[in-house]
């Protein structure tokens, strides 16, 4: 998950910047959620948490209740479920620098225990898109929180992102929304300067 | 027992086009239609109908809304500053949908809080691909973790 970046605006308060990691968030509620229940758990890494017991309806029904007030939703559908592991596994995956270097079509089959060709047409039927595709939304979406809150360089980027050169994440990049990356980052700076705010 | 936690749910994408142009509004109509993903589409003739609609209480309100910027009442730049100076509103994406291809008017409506700008393609096919393009992406925002403060897109 990416660093997200809220930045607040009163008329008489003042300005404060703040970065967060959903990822630790979404980890540290669901344990306190369920250590309140006093169920044992193991908390996977990719969106998927085993519960150690067998829980009962009750139980389950506050959880999920208690979980909802976060922004955190039990899947039940397995279809979605998958589609959302898979996405999540690619995630960690742009993000980790471990694991960058891998195939993306070899990395998902082995974390997730599925042939690719399986977990590709799923996720192009669930998604509307295809598994390179959102590969490709990520890694610019990425490559935005570089450049905006790390002020990192395009070279850097690039480098990071494991692009084979500067221009090949340029190209990415106007291809996929439609702007150069010196554009884009003009634009959210005029942004920031107009004090406009929108939270997720 | 295993649960697994995503972002948001799967739902149909709620669409909402303002255009005072009625010819614009029927291909828009017919290739929405023509796509895979489920939608509901409304229709507004121009920028103060359709506000008066989000601001009705307990409305439910639009995924993503197409915005023409020339239009009688109230024009699309305006609507983009209301929509954008309500916090009610922040879960909307916004695309533009205009004949103007003025790099400064894009720029401006970027700036002012729009997250798409579409020239209003001059054929069928066009059209359809790149509201299939738009409609694609905008998902992807909606049902991922994408960090929708930087979501911009040129078409």
């Amino acid at each position: 998950m990416p660093w997200i970046f809220f930045s607040s605006y009163t008329k008489i308060g003042m300005v404060i910047n703040v970065k967060h990691d959903v990822n630790i968030t979404c980890r540290v509620v669901l344990k306190e959620q369920l250590d309140k229940l006093d169920i044992p758990h193991w908390i996977n890494g990719i969106g998927e948490v085993e519960i150690r017991t067998k829980l009962s309806r009750e139980t389950l029904d506050i959880l999920e209740q208690n979980l909802s007030h976060y922004g955190i939703h039990i899947l039940s559908d397995q279809k979605k479920a998958l589609v959302q592991r898979i996405k999540n596994t690619i995630d960690d995956m742009v993000k980790n620098d471990e694991v960058r270097l891998f195939k993306i079509s070899t990395y998902l089959s082995n974390q997730l225990h599925y042939s690719y060709a399986h977990l590709s047409n799923l996720f192009s039927e669930v998604t509307h898109t295809s598994i390179e595709n959102y590969v490709i939304l990520k890694k610019v979406d990425q490559a935005k929180e570089l450049m905006i809150h790390n002020n990192l360089t395009l070279t850097e980027i690039a480098y990071r992102l494991n692009y084979s050169s500067v221009a090949h994440l340029s190209y990415q990049f106007k291809k996929t929304t439609g702007l150069t990356p010196t554009k884009f980052q003009r634009i959210l700076l005029r942004r920031k300067e107009h004090k406009i705010h929108w939270t997720k | 027992m295993k649960m697994l936690i995503p972002n948001t749910g799967e739902h149909v994408l709620r669409i909402a086009l303002a255009d005072d142009d009625r010819d614009d509004r029927q291909f828009f109509k017919e290739a929405i239609e023509e796509l895979s993903i489920r939608t509901t589409l409304q229709m507004f003739l121009d920028g103060q109908k359709l506000m008066d609609y989000l601001n009705t209480p307990g409305v439910h309100l639009p995924d993503l809304i197409f915005l023409d910027l020339n239009m009688p009442v109230k024009n699309g730049m305006q609507c983009l500053k209301e929509i954008r100076a309500n916090r009610a509103f922040n879960q909307i994406s916004i695309a533009i949908y205009s004949t103007s291809s003025s790099e400064l008017d894009i720029e401006d409506t970027f700036v002012n809080g729009a997250n798409i700008y579409l020239n209003k393609p001059n054929n069928f096919a066009k059209l359809r691909e790149s509201i299939s393009k738009v409609l694609q992406i905008n998902w992807q925002y909606h049902t991922s973790n994408l960090n929708r403060d930087n979501f911009l897109l040129r078409l």
